[in-house]
């Protein structure tokens, strides 16, 4: 099968979701669910005013601050536990199982710990992305074959050069698909915080719609949140072929 | 018990001890954590006067029912687009970034076209699990041996007997890979969209508490959605490494 016939068809589903979208429209009505032409006009029109920005903004700097939390103490916990073994092997079932829980249970603690600001948010979506991260993390640094380890001790490097020379060179295809999955998750959590008691970020804003009554508003920050998360996973995910390709 | 999990024990007890201790001492405020022997204690005479029960029942009936549904119809749609290779190889850039994108910011949309009811947490529970499903099953379609097909020609086995017999079994562990995954999608979806907007179920329960400064209550009722999803991820497991088990043992 040809590549443009493959897109193609891909179009065509696209095609297919609009009219699913319109014929959605038809039969729930103006006011639940608007039409796609007048909410794609909704979009062109409302993208680029000042209150559309700062929400996205706030969102962006949340998911920023979240990112970097949940990159740093995640890749520290991993590299951490895929080095030492007897902390991997105890540590390993407590961050899978915790990986498992329904972190959205705990958003009230974390209110109730950093308050109701853009703290509480951030630490919402690390929260999310720091486990991911980890564990990812912890099994490419197990997989790095041991003669490496030898070749560093024989070179006599110090442990922090073993982790910024031997270490990460070796293990950083896995850990970029962990930093890919704690971006999409940690979205989500930074969302999830936005949708409750919040008043500024898109997910705020897609609450606020919702009480409104505002469906044009509602998919348009669906529309823009669904590019944003595909194109940027689209690219990780771009780098991250190029880093599994044998160099 | 391993020595291992002798030091995981004693890591996990001395963590629960530690919180406990700073809760006594003052260390954390009494407003913001409360001590874990209050939330099990708080727990415990919650369940005891039964208030909780409907809710429970309600989110737990829920959970399955989505759990169900995506169960079933993802199987099916799975089956249907494992059969129309061009349909698939149309779908797969949206399998690709389907959990890449924030599904769960529909709900608010779908609550705009059904109104406050069951119909968009069960919705959203289902649009959030089912493709893991449908992944699942053709993951494991694809990975049915081919001398299986010959295997039912030579003991001339008819469609469905060759579906039952040689081809379900083939993907289990497969399928049972997306199932797990759908539960605790499933989980996750109608615990989050009863606690953002709702009108009862044990999440509404942990945001109401939350916003009346009712600790011990939102305390417990976490602590109990923590021990239900802990449980529930065992259980999972211990299937999955059963399953494993009899795979590697049915091996010559």
């Amino acid at each position: 099968m040809t590549a443009t016939r493959r897109a193609g068809d891909t179009l065509l589903l696209v095609l297919g979701l609009v009219v699913f979208w319109e014929i959605l429209h038809r039969i729930a009505g103006e006011t639940a669910m608007p039409a796609p032409l007048p909410t794609f006009a909704y979009l062109l029109h409302n993208l680029a005013t000042p209150r559309f920005i700062a929400n996205l903004t706030t969102t962006g700097l949340e998911l920023g601050y979240a990112l970097l939390l949940a990159y740093g103490i995640g890749l520290s916990i991993g590299i951490w536990m895929g080095a030492h073994k007897l902390s991997g092997a105890v540590g390993e079932p407590i961050l899978v199982s915790l990986y498992s829980l329904p972190k959205i249970t705990l958003y009230p603690v974390v209110l109730l710990i950093f308050g109701l600001g853009i703290s509480g948010k951030v630490a919402f979506g690390a929260l999310h992305g720091i486990l991911p991260v980890a564990l990812l993390t912890m099994g490419a640094i197990r997989a790095i074959p041991p003669v490496y380890l030898r070749a560093a001790r024989t070179l006599q490097l110090s442990p922090w050069q073993t982790i910024a020379t031997v270490l990460l060179p070796a293990a950083l295809p896995e850990v970029f698909t962990g930093l890919r999955i704690g971006f999409t998750v940690t979205l989500l959590g930074v969302l999830l915080g936005e949708m409750f008691a919040s008043k500024e970020g898109l997910g705020a804003m897609i609450m606020n719609a919702l009480q409104l009554v505002q469906g044009e508003e509602m998919m348009t920050v669906a529309i823009v949140l669904f590019t944003f998360a595909a194109l940027g996973n689209g690219f990780l995910l771009f780098i991250e072929h190029r880093l599994h390709r044998p160099m | 018990m391993t020595r291992i999990g002798l030091i995981r024990l004693a890591v996990i007890v001395a963590l629960i001890g530690a919180l406990e201790l700073a809760c006594r001492i003052g260390l954390i405020d009494h407003r913001v954590i409360i001590p874990p022997s209050e939330m099990a204690g708080a727990l415990w005479t919650l369940l005891a006067s039964g208030a909780l029960n409907a809710a429970i029942a309600r989110t737990l009936g829920l959970i399955g029912l989505v759990t169900a549904l995506s169960i079933a119809l993802g199987f099916v749609s799975g089956i249907v687009i494992h059969a129309l290779p061009r349909l698939r190889a149309a779908l797969d850039p949206f399998f690709a970034t389907y959990y890449a994108v924030p599904i769960f910011i529909f709900y608010p949309v779908l609550i705009a076209i059904f109104g406050l009811s069951v119909m968009p947490i069960v919705l959203i529970g289902v649009a959030t699990a089912i493709v893991a499903i449908i992944i699942a099953t053709l993951n494991g379609l694809d990975r049915i041996p081919r001398v299986l097909g010959k295997v039912a020609r030579v003991h001339r086995l008819g469609r469905i007997a060759t579906a039952l017999q040689l081809q379900l079994p083939a993907a289990a562990p497969y399928l049972f890979t997306g199932i797990k995954l759908a539960v605790s999608y499933g989980f996750i979806a109608v615990i989050a969209a009863e606690f953002i907007l709702s009108p009862s179920g044990l999440g509404r329960e942990i945001a109401d508490a939350y916003a009346d400064f009712n600790n011990r209550r939102m305390y417990a009722l976490i602590l109990f959605l923590l021990i239900v999803a802990t449980l529930i991820n065992a259980v999972l497991h211990s299937l999955d490494m059963r399953l494993a088990a009899r795979r590697s043992g049915g091996r010559p």
